[in-house]
């Protein structure tokens, strides 16, 4: 009996490439292509205003002063809770968005504050593919219409007509070009992320910004989106950057991975690097979170490092290193400097005092925090504390 | 495994499924045999659960899986009897079977009975607290209020009693904070909110659908540590429903795995996870990027989407998606309904194919991939 193997959930033989696998991860993790998007102290910082005269009383600092490129060809995965800017530095670097402050340079050029008609011939070059694909469809227009709507808006008219390239598009993706004239209800939540990829592909773009492509999908549906990402990029040679909360897509997904917390990057490396040794705090207690589906490593949970409490406010962010407040290893200078990201091993850039995996950065420094007590059990460096603050 | 109260094997499978009219009274503490939740619409017939069956024991974990639309969140909501208060007569729904609730058949006793035992028997905690909070009161009137509806304490009793939960599901400073609103409430401290709530009355069956769903990943591990960690001290059963494999992985002891409507497997937990018997199970598992794991090539995802529920694929629900479909032989899973059948010990699964044949796929095709 052949061995009959799940597939894509792609119409058969139109985009089938399960057979150019082994190569394709070979060549993924080959030599990284040059910057194409440099990004320098990016902020955004947005205005709180109260009162009759909307004076601004304060900011929200969404993002605030990141540093970081993405390398042709390559993924990079931004993760990081709920408020931690990880969206709002996706629409800074499409520009959807207007910067506070910094740089952002596509490919040696300077969009930083580049108007809408100066954005226009950028657009091709750089998409997005949006969360949730129940809004980012226009439910009154076609497929068609959504798909070849790039085409008009940048005057381009694609070999054999619009029509025709939309419907290559669609089977590229997974979907019959008999899709052409229906509307988005009539597709399930994957087929239209499909679409809002296919959009995204349209005018071949060199980058695109992936903001959260499959939270909104079922399990096996998100598999299929993932492995069409996947296959996309090695075939048209595209470069992602792919935002999301679940670290084991990210980790699936990524060649590097940018760790945000408060605004801040805290942690940048390669992938492997990231997951074997991550050296944030943050990062550790971040991966140790994520439940494991295997009932028999239940006990290891013990080794869990919990964090204390919510992320704090981005209106008024902790002084020195933003994490203080929730790590255990915080020390006095934690409080009050800020530690700068900075590469400390080949290819693993970080901001902290006391990393780990790593020698400490300020050993003199000593005292822990009151952070530090309660997270720690006698003993057991980061040990796992029982839930909430009523017991102890 | 010793399971106090359990009684012998034999009904807690299929058989359980006979809807034999006068079945008397189980021991279990949870019994729901052949629950079926249908909606009518104008489109046809929605068969969201279809014949459900299961028990579960005091100071148990089920854990129940299964994409959306798979019919667990219509089966949480059955049991606690919240389809027929439904006022909107077109979209009534029209539940059938038994749900034995220790000793209570709740679908015959009427609605009043029911009402009595929600809150206080049995509660839920649901998947968006600031949906499931009322905004216009404190946290503290709201508990409150769910606690004096079943108990006959003054106002300041209770309010103790608020402080108390409150305390115990580690909100700080519980007593200032027992006045605040929901939205002064971060997302996890909500949850935990609704968690006091729904145990003030210590109920003995609590059923969390989706429970950290809405929340970030470092706040989701303090909650499940909670939930853990309460079951222990009251003993209750809890149901935990979701789609996360992982979520299910820590803290079920069983696991029910929906498709369709249907269970097509349910087991320990380990057995579930480790010998599964049904490919729909076997395409979860491969379609989830595991961090305890080497990196994976490529994911193997389950092809094309949940069926529609108003026009199920004949045969196993499962078989336009099952890679396997061909191999039980004369076309069965195309043109007969699986049952559940015995795999293991208190391990059922619903495919056509033999036992030998899934041991080996699973063996030596699947397994391995993982």
């Amino acid at each position: 009996m052949s061995m009959p193997a799940y597939g894509d959930g792609g119409r058969a033989g139109d985009f089938d490439s399960s057979e150019t696998r082994g190569a394709a991860t070979l060549t993924k993790d080959a030599a990284p292509g040059e910057v194409l998007l440099k990004v320098t102290g990016l902020r955004k910082h947005f205005p709180i205003r109260k009162g009759l005269f909307q004076r601004r009383v304060g900011a929200v600092r969404a993002v605030d002063g990141i540093d970081f490129e993405v390398r042709s060809g390559e993924t990079l995965g931004v993760v990081g809770e709920s408020g931690c800017g990880k969206s709002t530095m996706g629409r800074l670097i499409t520009r959807l968005l207007e910067p506070t402050a910094g740089t952002i340079e596509f490919e040696g050029k300077d969009i930083t504050h580049l108007g809408v008609g100066g954005m226009r011939p950028m657009r091709r070059d750089v998409q997005m593919i949006f969360q949730d694909p129940y809004s980012s469809l226009n439910p009154r227009h076609t497929t068609g219409t959504i798909i070849g709507a790039p085409f008009k808006l940048q005057g381009v008219e694609p070999e054999g007509g619009i029509k025709k390239e939309v419907q290559r598009l669609l089977s590229v993706v997974g979907l019959s070009p008999e899709h052409y004239n229906r509307y988005p209800n009539e597709f399930s939540g994957g087929q239209r992320q499909r679409i809002g990829i296919a959009r995204a592909l349209a005018l071949k773009p060199k980058l695109v910004v992936a903001d959260e492509p499959v939270s909104a999908l079922d399990v096996s549906i998100q598999a299929q989106v993932v492995n069409l990402m996947d296959d996309l990029q090695r075939e048209l040679g595209l470069t992602y950057v792919i935002i999301a909360h679940d670290l084991s897509v990210v980790r699936h997904v990524s060649d590097r991975i940018a760790v945000m917390y408060l605004g801040k990057i805290v942690e940048l490396a390669d992938r492997d690097l990231l997951y074997k040794t991550p050296m944030h705090p943050y990062t550790k207690a971040l991966m140790s979170a994520v439940p494991i589906p295997d009932p028999r490593r239940r006990n290891a949970r013990s080794e869990r490092l919990l964090l204390d409490g919510d992320v704090p406010s981005p209106i008024a962010p902790p002084s020195g290193c933003r994490f203080h407040t929730r790590c255990w290893k915080a020390t006095q200078i934690c409080t009050t400097t800020e530690p700068p990201l900075k590469e400390l091993r080949p290819g693993q850039r970080l901001a902290c005092h006391h990393p780990e995996n790593f020698a400490d950065q300020a050993p003199q420094d000593t005292i822990l925090l009151s952070a530090a007590k309660r997270t720690t059990e006698p003993g057991t460096p980061g040990g796992r504390r029982t839930a909430g603050t009523a017991g102890g | 495994m010793t399971e106090p109260g359990r009684s012998g094997a034999p009904v807690d499978g299929p058989a359980a499924a006979s809807p034999s009219a006068a079945s008397p009274a189980p021991s279990a503490f949870l019994d729901v045999r052949d629950l079926r939740v249908h909606f009518p619409t104008d489109d046809g017939l929605v068969k969201s659960v279809d014949g459900l069956s299961f028990r579960l024991e005091r100071g148990r974990t089920l854990g129940i899986v299964g994409e959306s639309g798979s019919g667990k969140s219509v089966t949480s909501l059955g049991i606690m009897g919240l389809h027929t208060a439904g006022r909107y007569g077109r979209r009534k729904a029209r539940v059938s079977g038994e749900i034995w609730l220790n000793g209570t058949e709740l679908l015959s006793v009427g609605a009043d009975h029911v009402r009595k035992l929600r809150g206080r028997e049995m509660a839920m905690i649901f998947q968006d607290p600031l949906s499931a909070l009322h905004p216009y009161y404190t946290i503290g009137e709201q508990i409150v209020e769910a606690y004096r509806i079943h108990h006959d304490v003054g106002k300041k009793a209770a309010r103790k009693r608020a402080i108390e939960m409150l305390d115990r599901v580690g909100i700080p400073q519980p007593d200032k904070r027992v006045d605040n609103y929901p939205h002064e409430f971060s997302g996890g401290m909500r949850q935990r909110a609704m968690i006091a709530m729904s145990l003030v009355n210590n109920p003995e069956l609590l059923i969390a659908d989706e429970p950290t769903t809405a929340l970030d990943v470092t706040v989701q591990a303090q909650i499940l540590d909670l939930i853990r960690d309460l079951q222990e001290e009251f003993g209750s059963a809890v149901i935990v429903i979701t789609h996360d494999l992982g979520v299910v992985a820590e803290l079920a002891d069983d696991i029910l795995v929906m498709y369709g409507g249907r269970c097509i497997e349910r087991g320990p937990a380990e057995q579930v996870f480790h010998e599964p018997r049904h490919p729909y199970t076997w395409g979860l598992l491969g379609s989830m990027p595991r961090l305890d794991r080497e990196q994976q090539d490529r994911l193997v995802p389950v092809k094309g989407s949940p069926p529609s529920l108003i026009n199920l694929p004949s045969g196993c629900a499962f078989n336009p998606r099952c890679p396997y479909a061909d191999v039980p032989k004369d076309d069965l899973s195309r043109t007969v309904r699986p049952e559940l059948t015995e795999v293991g010990d208190r391990h059922w699964a619903a495919c056509h194919m033999t036992q030998e044949q899934r041991e080996r796929i699973w063996t030596e095709e699947i397994a391995p991939r993982l």
